[in-house]
């Protein structure tokens, strides 16, 4: 996995946000166009560690399926769900 | 331009389940193996295919693979080649047991055997009863194997280039492919990776149209590829839809929706199905609900300001309901469109979903294309599995369950031959340097500056074309008009620049790359689809609404290079069993 541990160029970010399921794109595409810029450095990366979830995982998380038991993951959920 | 090389006995472009398959035979048999794939393994479409594979495996019904190779041909309407399926559904037991040996937690029965599902399309007996064929990991199917895959060829030590897209194939004097020219996505710089043979495993084209269910990395890349290098793309008028995806994301709901008693509704609030199929009105087979939205569509009585889709209810079903048997319907609706379809209809439009077509190979995985006399030369050093090839096993229409199994399969077919080549070919041969140059001319003139359109714009465009003169309602003039437009948007092509000329992490210029692939799909996909005068599986003319199996039992060929249709027989001689010969499809 390519390492995480820097602030992240927006650019790269994008790319990370192309996955393997059409519902992960279009949320991750809205949440980086409409809110990520205004993120505290600490939730970008809570974002930055959640980009690192397997696919099926995130996608059960944002569409409420179940949820994680992370409450800075659980945080993230809402923001991006609020964001689409 | 002096551009690095790194060499390889065998190059796998997509890291999906068909490239890491084979990649994993590969890796086991100590061939020095590369997979290139755009994204992060693990996050390839693969994971979408929640539903299972198919294998008779009999644990909860009788079953055997005879009977699985009848419904597969019957489901391809006759289209499939007979040697290939047979050879598929022979192999499939085989493969399910490999995966759970290699620790893919399938679901259990009881017994503790494999659990298995029944699944639209099968049968017992040649048509019999309901069969139970599909063997499912939860609804994790895809997930699950793509990562026992990828940890599997973690440790056969197979060597990924992550983030890296690959541009164009190169090959020598004689046409032997000899791998590709890429670029690392993270640095923008280019990298050409020799091979002695070259596997194309990038999946499907879903993005071709506005409404998909598949992802945005899904861009027929590798079938762009093939046909830039001369080789023809198979049968790519037949194209999946599902009926009911979300009107302009595409997101999938289950059919399901409608067995629970959910009905579609016309801008007038009419409940139209009742006029297409009097009797199982909104159940009807999927192809016939396709159409009758779009025809409600075109005539006028689409919903929503641009009149474009049209309303599945769910709102008389009562909450309970809604909330217990189709949660997940309830989920993606409040996610995505802010609604509850407990209480409101969803803005519902034919989704794209899986692409039939593509690189025509053998059952061997080899590609092959007509040459002289021979409809099917091998093209040296060149392999294609999976979504991006075309076998074909899926002939016109393709079975749930059985995109899971061709990817396996095939990907090991594959992987078997290449062993035999790389053993008669042990040394590298010198690529031809035009044909990289050619390669890096692409990938450089996405760095020309200046005004010019937006690829978004194009490629918006390009994706609303397709929707609207290639999607499920065909007819000639419709799809004249079609061609027409798909031309005048590629003419646009050249005149596009990117604003953003940095090279770390450029995702706009990934993008202008798939761009052009799209462009050359839609074109491959147009003129076929034009062509094809006759009904058949997922394509279904309104001006030729019957098959034809006297005209059209035959594969299209589309080149690029002289914009040309040719076609092929279909292979309808099995490999041990006797023939199945078209009939009339009914279920």
């Amino acid at each position: 996995m390519s390492g995480t541990t820097c602030q992240p160029g927006l650019e790269r970010l994008r790319w990370q946000c192309r996955r393997g399921l059409l519902e992960l794109d279009l949320l991750f595409e809205a949440f980086l166009d409409k809110r990520y810029s205004s993120l505290s450095d600490a939730d970008k990366e809570t974002f930055n560690q959640f980009l690192e979830q397997q696919d099926q995982t995130l996608q059960e998380w944002l569409l409420g399926k179940t949820a994680p038991e992370d409450e800075a993951m659980a945080r993230m959920v809402k923001l991006i769900r609020d964001a689409i | 331009m002096n551009i690095p090389v790194r060499r390889f006995d065998t190059l796998i472009l997509g890291a999906g389940g068909g490239g890491l398959r084979a990649a994993l035979q590969l890796a086991r048999a100590d061939a020095h193996v590369a997979v290139v794939s755009k994204v992060f393994p693990t996050r390839s479409h693969t994971v979408a295919a929640q539903g299972g594979v198919n294998a008779a495996l009999a644990n909860v019904t009788p079953d055997n693979w005879h009977w699985h190779m009848y419904d597969t041909v019957k489901g391809s309407d006759y289209l499939g080649d007979q040697d290939a399926i047979e050879y598929m559904c022979r192999a499939a037991a085989h493969l399910v047991y490999e995966l759970e040996h290699a620790g893919v937690p399938f679901s259990r029965l009881e017994s503790g055997r494999i659990y298995q599902r029944p699944f639209g399309g099968q049968s017992r007996e040649f048509g019999g009863a309901q069969a139970t064929r599909t063997c499912a990991a939860a609804d994790r199917t895809g997930h699950a194997i793509l990562h026992t895959l990828y940890q599997q060829n973690i440790r056969a030590r197979t060597h990924f280039f992550d983030e890296c897209f690959a541009i164009d194939l190169i090959h020598d004097d004689d046409g032997t492919v000899l791998g590709v020219l890429t670029m690392d996505i993270a640095t923008g710089e280019p990298l050409v990776i020799e091979a002695k043979t070259t596997l194309i495993a990038t999946g499907g084209c879903g993005q071709l149209y506005r409404t998909t269910t598949n992802a945005h990395i899904n861009t027929g890349d590798g079938m762009a590829m093939a046909l830039r290098a001369g080789i023809p793309l198979q049968d790519m008028e037949f194209f999946q839809f599902h009926p009911t995806g979300i009107a302009g994301k595409g997101m999938l709901i289950t059919e399901g929706a409608r067995g629970e008693g959910g009905y579609l509704v016309n801008k007038d609030g009419e409940r139209f199905m009742e006029r297409y199929a009097p009797n199982v009105k909104d159940l009807a087979s999927r192809d016939v609900v396709s159409r009758a939205i779009s025809i409600e569509v075109r005539e006028g009585r689409g919903c929503g300001p641009n009149a474009d889709h049209v309303m599945l209810k769910l709102d008389h079903l009562g909450s309970d309901i809604v909330a217990k048997r189709l949660p997940g319907i309830r989920d993606t609706c409040k996610t995505f469109m802010h609604l509850d379809p407990v209480d409101t209809p969803i803005p519902v439009f034919p989704t794209a979903h899986y692409a039939m077509g593509g690189i025509p190979t053998d059952r061997f995985g080899r590609v092959v294309m007509p040459s002289g006399d021979s409809p099917e030369e091998v093209v040296p050093g060149l392999y294609a599995a999976g979504e991006c090839a075309c076998v074909s096993v899926h002939g016109a229409n393709r079975l749930g369950g059985n995109s899971l199994l061709d990817i396996l399969v095939f990907g090991r077919a594959a992987a078997n031959d290449i062993l035999g080549f790389l053993k008669n070919n042990r040394y590298h041969r010198p690529p031809n340097q035009d044909c990289i140059d050619k390669a890096y001319e692409r990938f450089a003139r996405w760095e020309k500056r200046g005004d010019g359109e937006s690829v978004q714009a194009v490629r918006a465009d390009l994706k609303k074309a397709m929707e609207d003169h290639c999607g499920v309602f065909r007819t000639e003039k419709i799809m004249q008009e079609g061609i027409d437009v798909i031309k005048a948007i590629r003419a646009r092509i050249p005149d596009v620049r990117l604003q953003d000329q940095s090279k770390v992490f450029n995702t706009a210029r990934v993008e202008a790359l798939e761009l052009e692939n799209l462009a050359d799909i839609a074109i491959a996909t147009m003129r076929s689809a034009e062509a094809r005068q006759e009904s058949r599986g997922a394509h279904s003319r309104i001006d030729y609404p019957d098959r034809d199996d006297v005209h059209w039992m035959k594969h299209s060929l589309y080149t690029l290079e002289d914009d040309t249709l040719d076609y092929k027989p279909v292979r309808t001689k099995p490999l041990s069993v006797e023939t199945f010969p078209p009939k009339k499809r009914v279920y």
